[in-house]
């Protein structure tokens, strides 16, 4: 389970892709891959104790991407079709050939130059066990969910419900440079969102729980009764005066600060011109005790996956050292147009172009707990939820709308809503002066919490 | 009119009205309330421009049916790819094993009922435009950008297309179909002045007409120019002040303060389960005299029209709030039905992959009677806000951000500085009793807007007249 192919073995769903790049290798394209994404789902949402919804699906769709030379370089396309019969399938090589022939050549288009993933390491992306376990099974970790954030607080009053969810994919890919690989995988998700209210008003907050393996999640009850105790500690929130102060980001929102980073880290947005950092690549972008590290192959990792959207090895990738900027995320195009190698970060789904993406991104811990990080903060800002498309990558500009906590004597005192902090992220990065020990893995983007010496927050 | 749309499915997949009879009455076997089935088959593409050249065209044919069944507050659903009449049948056997009581009515007999209207007749595709065509626009609209000013370091452009036909037939015996084209285009800018600062401006149009609406001629040439121009304005932006102020709404687009702040809580399921800060509020007032906001799914060629929702009920022009008061809500079919109301053809999905909501389509104030100059030289220090970004609300604390693009001081009663970086945030049951002054001058924005719920993006629209809301929080840094 969940290993890469040897190069030139037969993998299930490459023969499929295969015969479809020969026939476009007949019709005049020059160079091609193509994709094939399986996928089978459940989803589960309780509401109270009653079913709110169950959702069962099988997908299965072929992407296919394929370079014509013309004078100048390759010209390119990308089409994608769910249906998977012969002559859909012969339909769709002609188009993309025809498509392809249409657009400009460009000299940084085509394949990776080589290196593709030679091994298949084991990444325990699945747990086989996990494709028995039904629906009953899912909708009473919804109840348990449910009844535990219930139980937790006489002041939750009413639920916006708790999904499970699992996800189980085959990913099969071919290249014309003969390489061909296949994995499995799974990812599980928890959640519970449920409302507290008090004199007329009310609060939502959600509490969530990822993994490859239903081992690796968190027990229903502890994802109820986690969130039941964020929505309730929202309660009688009110506006602060606007003010400079200390901001401690906790680990659900230290990993949206880290997300509107990672957009300006692909190689896409540096090379076109759209990224804050474009010019600082050795430069001092973050506090010295910042280290951001990208890994594909990490065990049980929601991003992790043998090879990237274009067949190369998944790897491990300092971004960040120390607080130094020292590698952008980069594909084989991005990589070409900057002078630069691949850092297998590819990101591509069957019914999408190549792209870039964090594969397990996250800010290395430091050694304090959040509550002691708190505690040395005298007076501030505890941010537990981020709202809001506030953030220009080009500019680094960042102003974001706000919740969480007012910190007054190092202690957590009342709720606090309807603010914004805001700044410039190289300055925000910059002014890291605190880094908590508790990773949260939620998906693919990891951090700590972290505390930002200064910020604007705006409010009453 | 014809039955085309529905006769597309039958030729296509060789489902007829027996097997979508057969399909609806495998649902009904268990005691279900309602069972339907959504079938779609969706082509898009894109052409995108990048420094003077398109790289690459991309082509995507989506197709799949969805089969529901609803019993109480329960929904099951399955979906496939497959479209076939074995994995019909599958797929309702699945979807109403949310019941376990065995049904006790027969079958059910479809027909199919004619449009009576379209709002959005198109002669061709567009999907059906030759990319040839449709590279040469891009590069028109790169040449044109370049030439403005020579600031101007990089052009982002795309022509992006959808074609989608889905078919909905349900146990009420309803068959009804729908051609849906939907065209968007967009240009980013990005600016630099020979210091090194840059900026980046963006602009974008569409809905549902042919793509001659925009590219013949010169139709096409003020989204670059608005794109252009808002690069260069940033370019002066200076720092946004933080704190409460009064804030002058330029019209249209800005309109995405209505659907962040009231349209979501407006929305059925949040208030059958009553958990929006609007439930239970029908009657009372939640903005101030003059305030009239409404849901119009039927206006012509516009993004977020539909003939009929994703549930096939036809789309209409509700009224949410009247003259202040709290009218209504917008509504699919369950919630409706647990409601004790009628649905208002808001019942909407992605695509055949997800469940129905109650979505917003076109949503916006009407016009007041001021005068738009005579509302910013009312304001004596404050923010004026004409573009934004994107915004996103808290349904249960009211609570909304959204995310200016374009905004100026107001010092003295005069628009100043252009500021940047600068946030809106509010509380949605409140901040429309704000509202001090309605603008003369309603306009719907161009067709631009993305709204997205529990993981699913539906086309819609936004408009509203200028206006003025008293007391806002304005997320800068100074």
């Amino acid at each position: 389970m969940g290993a890469a192919s040897t190069p030139g073995t037969a993998e299930p769903g490459t023969e499929l892709l295969i015969d479809a790049l020969a026939r476009a290798t007949e019709r005049g394209a020059h160079a091609g891959d193509a994709l094939l994404a399986s996928s089978r789902s459940v989803e589960t949402r309780v509401r109270g104790d009653e079913i709110d919804f169950v959702k069962q699906s099988g997908e299965r769709t072929l992407g296919l991407r394929l370079f014509v030379r013309s004078e100048g370089g390759l010209s390119s396309a990308i089409t994608s079709t769910s249906d998977l019969s012969e002559g859909a399938v012969d339909r769709l090589v002609t188009d993309t050939v025809a498509l392809a022939r249409a657009t400009a050549p460009d000299p940084a288009a085509g394949l990776p130059d080589g290196g593709f993933a030679a091994d298949a390491p084991e990444l325990d992306l699945i747990d086989p066990d996990d494709l028995g376990v039904g629906v009953e099974e899912r909708i009473a970790w919804g109840r348990e969910a449910e009844r535990a954030a219930r139980s937790a607080d006489p002041r939750i009053t009413n639920s916006e419900g708790s999904d499970a969810s699992s996800h189980f994919g085959q990913t099969a890919y071919a290249n014309t440079a003969g390489f061909t690989g296949s994995y499995q995988s799974a990812s599980h998700a928890l959640y519970a969102s449920p409302v507290a209210g008090e004199h007329g008003s009310m609060q939502t907050d959600v509490w969530a729980t990822t993994g490859r393996r239903l081992g690796d999640l968190e027990p229903p009850a502890e994802v109820g009764r986690r969130a039941a105790e964020r929505a309730v500690a929202m309660l009688g929130a009110k506006r602060v005066p606007t003010c400079e102060v200390p901001v401690v980001f906790d680990a659900t929102t230290a990993r949206s600060l880290l997300a509107n980073l990672a957009a300006c880290l692909s190689g896409y947005a540096v090379y076109r011109g759209g990224s804050f950092l474009k010019d600082r690549m050795g430069e001092a972008i973050a506090s010295s005790a910042v280290t951001i590290v990208d890994d594909g192959r990490l065990q049980g990792g929601l991003g992790s996956r043998p090879f990237d959207g274009e067949g190369l090895p998944t790897r491990r990738t300092v971004v960040v050292e120390k607080g130094r900027l020292r590698s952008w995320l980069l594909d084989g195009y991005s990589a070409r147009k900057l002078g630069l190698a691949s850092t297998g970060n590819a990101s591509r789904g069957a019914g999408s172009a190549p792209s870039v993406g964090p594969t397990n991104l996250w800010i290395e811990p430091g050694t304090a707990s959040e509550a002691e990080i708190v505690a040395d903060t005298g007076r501030g800002l505890l941010v537990t939820g981020l709202f809001g498309h506030g953030f220009n990558p080009v500019t680094g500009d960042f102003s974001r709308g706000a919740r969480g906590r007012w910190i007054e004597n190092g202690e957590p005192t009342h709720a606090v809503e309807e603010i914004t902090v805001a700044g410039n992220l190289l300055d925000i990065l910059q002014h890291i002066d605190a880094i908590g020990s508790e990773l949260l893995w939620l998906g693919r983007i990891s951090a700590p919490p972290l505390r930002v010496a200064r910020m604007t927050v705006a409010g009453a | 009119m014809s039955d085309e749309p529905v006769a597309l499915f039958e030729r296509r997949f060789g489902i007829d009205d027996r097997s979508l009879e057969a399909a609806i009455g495998t649902a009904l076997e268990r005691e279900v309330d309602y069972a339907d089935l959504f079938f779609e088959a969706s082509t898009q593409d894109s052409v995108v421009l990048e420094e003077g050249i398109v790289k690459s065209g991309d082509r995507h044919l989506v197709q799949g049916v969805g089969v529901r069944a609803l019993a109480g507050e329960r929904q099951g659903y399955a979906h496939s790819d497959d479209v076939t009449v074995e994995s019909l049948n599958l797929a309702a056997t699945t979807a109403r094993a949310i019941c376990e009581q065995p049904g006790g009515a027969g079958g059910v007999a479809v027909r199919a009922t004619d449009r009576d209207r379209d709002l959005y007749p198109i002669a061709e595709a567009p999907t059906d435009v030759p990319v040839a065509a449709k590279i040469d626009a891009l590069s028109n609209i790169d040449a044109y950008a370049r030439s403005h000013d020579t600031r101007v370091v990089q052009v982002m452009a795309s022509l992006v297309s959808q074609h989608r036909h889905v078919m909905i037939a349900s146990s009420e015996g309803g068959l009804v179909a729908d051609v849906q084209p939907l065209v968007r285009m967009n240009v980013q800018v990005i600016a630099e002045t020979p210091e090194g600062r840059r900026e980046v401006g963006f602009q974008g149009a569409g809905g549902r007409f042919a793509w001659g609406t925009l590219l013949e001629g010169d139709a096409w040439k003020p989204v670059v120019d608005e794109a252009v121009r808002l690069a260069l304005v940033n370019l002066e932006a200076v720092p946004c002040p933080a704190g409460t102020m009064d804030v002058v709404l330029a019209p249209g687009w800005p309109g995405i303060l209505l659907h962040e702040a009231v349209g979501h809580g407006l929305e059925g399921d949040f208030n059958r389960k009553k958990t929006s800060a609007f439930a239970g509020r029908v009657g009372e007032r939640v903005a101030a005299p003059g305030v009239t906001v409404v849901d119009d799914g039927t206006l012509e060629k516009r993004r977020g029209s539909l003939n009929v929702d994703d549930e096939g009920t036809r789309t209409e022009r509700t009224v949410l709030i009247e003259d202040g008061i709290l009218r209504g809500y917008m509504q699919d079919k369950l919630n409706a039905r647990l409601m004790g109301v009628e649905p208002t053809g808001n019942g909407r999905r992605e695509s055949y992959a997800h469940l129905p909501l109650p979505r917003m389509t076109n949503t916006f104030m009407l016009a007041g009677e001021d005068d738009p100059d005579e509302i910013l030289r009312s304001v004596d220090d404050g923010l004026y806000a004409v573009g934004f970004g994107g915004g996103q609300v808290d349904i249960t604390s009211g609570k909304f951000v959204f995310s200016a693009s374009e905004a100026y001081k107001i010092e003295g009663g005069r628009v100043t500085s252009p500021v940047k970086g600068a946030s809106l945030v509010g509380n949605g049951p409140d901040v429309l009793t704000r509202v001090r002054r309605i603008g003369h001058d309603l306009e719907l924005d161009p067709g631009v807007g993305t709204c997205g719920k529990e993981g699913q993006g539906v086309p819609v629209g936004v408009g509203q007249p200028t206006l003025r809301i008293d007391a806002i929080t304005v997320g800068g840094t100074e």
